[in-house]
């Protein structure tokens, strides 16, 4: 005791009174060092992963920018110009062809029909799609009701407009027309369908479960063979309906199976206070389900609609097999023509149709996960 | 309270009426009624339609082409046949070609799955943004369009026989296919087979053991490698006691093709590539969900433990990811039988191909054929559903 009394008297003991400046942490662990240090070489394991994932990408980038960007050849009128030593991408053989990759045998003077159905379309769908755009269900109406029917006039001619027969519709064209026919089928039908799996009625779950059940059990190959070969046996010999018409009729009763599976998650997903609620406020039942049900299930289930669509976008391509000229297919025929077959043709050809399906399936993912996001935010409250 | 007051009985049946419009049980059965009455009436016209164009068309009906002669052949059997055999034959042939196509597909699409789920994961940046884009890519393009990849721009150009690309083992390379040795077995083989089928067994009932012990006295036992080396030893076992009895049957170059040897045809390569690669992607995307599903807390209460980073993942972790992972899992894996039928694409003879493609041309017998094709899908499909069930019953939370 003493001892301290004579160390404060004497003056050894020293206590520091305001706090030492903060030093900046070691070199090794912040920054760009610090990054690589963490994430790219933290141990021996860590360090041979990263030695091994860059020689993977060794072996596939070089090669690809080699073929498609420094080898490519972009000029040329022939074979003759893409049959070069090095691998490259063939880019006149996709110029020469994109008009029947985009619009099939459709006549080129009425090609204008296509474009603006295209352009009424892809307005309403983003008019859909984007949040912040007003009266929706107006759009919606007008998508899913009058929005067919232009389409229909439009695309295959009536009022004065020629007829386009559907054997000449073709590449990009009918992969839209289907995947868009489908959804506008689906969606209104899956409703229907999920509701009868959750109705009371038992003959009318009976049925919905059966017909959800026998579609998802089934691959969709056999479908479109059922629709091609079947189908017309099913109904009278003038009634016969065409080829591209019994292929939607497939995917579009295909899809509806999985877009009730969609759906029926979101009406399992409503509290079971927001159904009575509806009944205490004395709604009937396709009131409680128009005004208080069916809004708020649907919108929690826009991602898994979006999900389901972007399977119904891929799955359009299976067409090609039953012999409809969609964007596979015309990419398929376009590999035989001999002005164009170089070793190289068919690797342009399937790139061209892979940039083509990702594009479009991966914005749709993007817009699918930014509503997730957006969803979960506003649930939070 | 109008009513009671008129009280005439023209208005009392009137209120009865109206009651019974709004009565709910009445309601139902009439919507039940008018849905029975509309599909009967598609069906009858249906039917009535179908037996009518069958006659315009002069087909035959019935099930009795199965016992016709199918006069073409298959390229890949597992079974005898040639285009001598019947349409039963041809539909036996490729039933069994989709479920080996499947079967194989399902366990590397699991592996590879797997492998890509955890690597997603990883603390690793190189690792973890390949697996991204590999998810990425192979998610967001069709699949038809992967097979075609494979088979026409991949496969189909290869070199002719002659100018195989061979591979150490004796296994060659090119445009008509793989070919690799194929083992014969001669006498004394069944050691050896005996050996394989003793040894998961043996490792079944050794795993049994060593839980029960293991709960009863705390003492662990290496179980796996015990496993492992038994899968190996009872085989080698088995063939040490019987004087290796196995021979290779190698593939030789006789004229313009391979002779001998194994033949694996290049549309099945295709398919097996293209269902792996497509699957594991989405099955990555699923391992990955059941790894995030489970709480940072558990790794922590783990390690707090003792517990060092392997036993958390295999005792900790992974039994409970399961639980997220399998549900999922089972419909990927029924994608694969599905999606195997996209064989008819590129020309490998499974149950599409060669039934409701080949024979359904010859035969003209369309509703026959496509309802057998489809209740064969949907039989898979509902055992596949049925068995994952169970499984997923037994290793769900059991709770007290």
């Amino acid at each position: 005791m003493s001892m301290s009394g004579d160390m404060n008297t004497i003056g050894i003991g020293f206590v520091r009174t305001e706090q030492a400046p903060t030093l900046s942490p070691p070199a090794s662990t912040v920054g760009v060092i610090g990054w690589v240090r963490a994430n790219l070489f933290a141990g021996p394991v860590n360090t041979l992963l990263t030695v091994v994932g860059v020689y993977i990408i060794y072996l596939i980038v070089p090669p690809l920018w080699n073929f498609f960007i420094a080898n490519a050849v972009t000029e040329g009128k022939g074979r003759a110009e893409c049959l070069v030593e090095v691998p490259g991408a063939c880019y006149p053989y996709l110029l020469a062809r994109l008009q029947q990759f985009i619009y099939g045998f459709y006549p080129e003077a009425e090609r204008w029909r296509v474009n603006l159905t295209a352009l009424l379309c892809f307005g309403s769908v983003a008019w859909l799609l984007i949040p912040a755009t007003p009266s929706k269900s107006w759009m919606a109406a007008f998508f899913f009701v009058a929005f067919p029917v232009l389409a229909y006039i439009l695309l295959s001619g009536a009022f004065g407009l020629p007829k386009v027969a559907t054997s000449l519709w073709g590449g990009m064209m009918v992969t839209f027309v289907i995947s868009i026919v489908g959804i506008v089928v689906s969606l209104p039908l899956g409703i229907l369908l999920a509701l009868g799996r959750r109705s009371k009625l038992p003959l009318v779950k009976l049925f919905s479960v059966i017909f959800i059940e026998f579609w998802r059990g089934v691959p969709l190959i056999t479908v479109l063979f059922m629709a091609k070969t079947m189908l017309p046996l099913f109904v009278p010999e003038h009634l016969a309906p065409d080829q591209l018409l019994r292929a939607l009729i497939g995917v579009a009763l295909f899809s509806a199976a999985y877009m009730a599976e969609v759906v029926r998650g979101g009406l399992q997903a409503m509290p079971k206070g927001q159904y009575e609620g509806a009944d205490a406020l004395g709604l009937s039942y396709p009131q409680k389900l128009i005004f208080i049900i069916l809004p708020q299930a649907l919108q929690i289930v826009i991602p898994g609609i979006v999900n389901t669509f972007i399977g119904l976008f891929k799955d359009t391509s299976l067409v090609t097999i039953v012999g409809i000229f969609d964007f596979l297919a015309s990419i398929q025929s376009s590999l035989t023509d001999p002005v164009w077959a170089t070793p190289w043709t068919a690797f342009t050809g399937y790139g061209f149709a892979a940039l083509f399906y990702f594009v479009f399936c991966f914005g749709m993912s993007r817009y699918s996960k930014f509503m997730e996001e957006r969803l979960a935010r506003s649930h939070k409250r | 309270m109008a009513v009671t007051e008129m009280g005439t009985s023209s208005s009392v049946r009137k209120e009865s009426r109206s009651s019974l419009l709004y009565d709910p049980k009445v309601r139902g059965f009439v919507f039940q009624l008018l849905l029975v009455v509309a599909i009967a009436y598609l069906v009858f016209t249906a039917t009535t339609n179908a037996i009518e164009n069958l006659k315009r068309l002069n087909l035959a009906s019935g099930f009795g082409f199965f016992a016709n002669v199918s006069g073409f052949d298959i390229t890949q059997k597992l079974i005898e046949y040639s285009a001598s055999s019947t349409y039963g034959d041809a539909f036996i042939v490729g039933l069994l070609n989709t479920l080996l196509v499947a079967g194989i597909g399902i366990v590397l699409a699991t592996l590879l799955g797997f492998v890509v789920g955890i690597a997603r994961l990883s603390s690793n940046f190189v690792v973890r943004t390949l697996a991204t884009w590999y998810v990425e890519i192979m998610r967001n393009i069709p699949l038809l369009l992967q097979l075609f990849f494979w088979y026409v721009a991949v496969l189909t150009p290869l070199p002719g026989p002659r100018q195989s690309l061979s591979f150490p083992g004796d296994i060659f390379v090119n445009a008509r296919g793989l070919f690799m040795p194929a083992p014969i077995f001669g006498e004394g083989a069944w050691m050896m087979l005996a050996g394989l089928i003793i040894a998961p067994v043996a490792w079944f009932f050794i795993a049994r053991w060593a839980k029960a012990r293991q709960e009863a006295t705390g003492e662990q036992f290496p179980v796996f490698l015990t496993g492992v080396a038994l899968m190996i030893g009872l085989p080698f076992l088995g063939a040490l006691l019987s004087g290796f009895p196995i021979t290779f049957d190698r593939p030789v170059l006789k004229g313009f093709n391979f002779a001998g040897g194994m033949r694996v045809v290049p549309e099945f390569v295709a398919l097996l590539l293209g269902l792996t690669l497509y699957t594991a992607a989405f099955i990555g995307e699923i391992v990955r969900a059941g790894i995030l599903a489970i709480h940072r807390g558990q790794t922590e209460a783990s390690n707090a433990l003792g517990l060092r980073a392997t036993p958390t993942l295999n005792l900790v972790i992974i039994p409970q990811a399961m639980r997220v992972i399998v549900p999922p899992l089972t419909s990927q894996y029924l994608n694969i039988v599905k999606n195997s039928s996209l064989a008819a694409a590129i020309g490998y003879p499974d149950l599409v191909s060669v039934f409701t493609g080949t024979t359904l041309n010859q035969t003209g017998q369309a509703i026959e054929v496509i309802a057998v094709t489809m209740l064969v899908y949907l039989t898979i499909s509902l055992s596949l559903s049925t068995f994952m069930n169970w499984y997923n019953g037994r290793i769900a939370l059991t709770e007290r």
